[in-house]
């Protein structure tokens, strides 16, 4: 099964990054949820958790505040000025 | 001939006085440049991230925004200028100042008017010495920056540019910086941020690639409207810690030199002590040797 890049970004270093199966963040619209294959995205995240599930169906949440979401070609990247590791 | 011996003497000592401060300035840009860079690096993930995302939006989409699109007719530019708060680094203040100066040339002659955001201590000295006027200027942390003055400097550069230019608002803005190349060279560059121009490390797309087709949400307006803000941010802060960066090594090579200078004054003025010293000793003797003939010579 093809799985997501994902990276996790804030302004001055990167918090995550590695290989994942699903994302779950909230967005100003709501919360969404992205799983392989999704179409081209940018979204502007609301305060609150984006939850990362491994391949081995670990789970790792982070925290952002004040940024924003792309998802393009199985790349997500969670860019905000702050975040961190719950 | 004493006194001229004293003279050396006192120069050598102040010049090792100098050395030793210009090699303990060295030794500490030294120790900060490695830090500094690891700055650049890890900042580097987030200004790619948010210019991709921009470069996506001005790509695949063609709304018009009032941040991407070129006004008409542009009246006043605004010019950012990164110098240092303290000197004893070389041309490294003079040089961006030397640059901003030319951009001002540039743009007065395209008949634009020019302000001034400034920061660090030496830019804004350089302009009150020459009571020039400026719109604000940044001072403190430069060798050190946060994320909190690039956003300060952010928001009040968006909030010239989106008033209107008849209350004094700008409908340009360009950044001068010092780039870090490497330890030994660093360029002054300069850089329009706004209104949005070449988006570094963007792929054009082929006539045969399929674009992505976006999807934004909630929509287009809304994602750049919160986007570009950031992207400004992210901008600014990268100039500062490039020029973060180009101060310390700058100043270690400005101190290096000096250390050797030093270095080699007091070895200069150590053989002239010496020759001093030298023929002090041979006048003595020649005095002696005289009066002890002319006391022989009276028996």
């Amino acid at each position: 099964m093809a799985t997501l890049s994902v990276s996790v970004v804030s302004a001055d270093r990167e918090v995550w990054s590695g290989e994942a199966t699903q994302l779950i963040a909230r967005t100003v619209e709501g919360e969404i949820g992205i799983l392989p294959g999704h179409e081209p995205l940018l979204a502007i995240l609301a305060r609150g958790e984006v939850r990362v599930t491994l391949p081995g169906g670990e789970k790792i949440t982070a925290q952002a505040d004040d940024g924003f979401l792309s998802v393009e070609n199985n790349t997500v990247q969670v860019v905000a000025r702050q975040a961190g590791l719950v | 001939m004493g006194a001229q011996l004293r003279v050396y003497r006192q120069k050598i000592k102040s010049a090792q006085t100098t050395k030793k401060i210009t090699r303990a300035m060295e030794l500490i840009s030294a120790s900060r440049i490695q830090k500094a860079q690891a700055r650049v690096a890890a900042s580097t993930p987030y200004s790619r991230a948010i210019t991709r995302a921009v470069s996506a939006v001005a790509t695949y989409s063609n709304v018009d925004h009032v941040l991407t699109t070129e006004p008409e007719k542009i009246e006043r530019a605004a010019v950012v200028i990164f110098t240092s708060d303290r000197g004893l680094a070389g041309a490294f203040s003079s040089q961006v100042l030397r640059e901003a100066e030319e951009l001002s040339t540039l743009l007065r002659s395209q008949g634009k008017d020019v302000v001034y955001f400034l920061v660090g201590r030496k830019a804004n000295a350089y302009f009150g010495f020459r009571h020039r006027a400026f719109e604000r200027v940044w001072t403190g942390g430069t060798d050190q920056p946060q994320f909190d003055t690039a956003k300060e400097i952010g928001d009040a550069l968006l909030e010239a540019f989106l008033r209107n230019s008849d209350d004094g608002g700008v409908d340009e803005i360009h950044v001068v910086y010092n780039r870090f190349v490497s330890m030994v060279t660093q360029v002054p560059e300069v850089v329009r941020l706004l209104p949005l121009e070449v988006v570094e490390g963007v792929e054009e797309p082929g006539a045969k690639d399929v674009l992505p087709l976006y999807e934004f949400e909630p929509d287009v307006e809304t994602v750049l409207d919160a986007l570009l803000p950031v992207y400004i941010e992210s901008r600014l802060f990268n100039a500062m810690l490039q020029s973060a960066a180009s101060e310390h090594a700058s100043r270690q090579k400005a101190m290096k030199s000096a250390s050797d200078n030093a270095d080699k004054l007091i070895t200069d003025y150590t053989r002239l002590a010496n020759n001093a010293r030298q023929s002090e000793i041979t006048q003595q003797i020649s005095e002696i040797v005289g009066g002890a003939d002319a006391l022989s010579s009276a028996k």
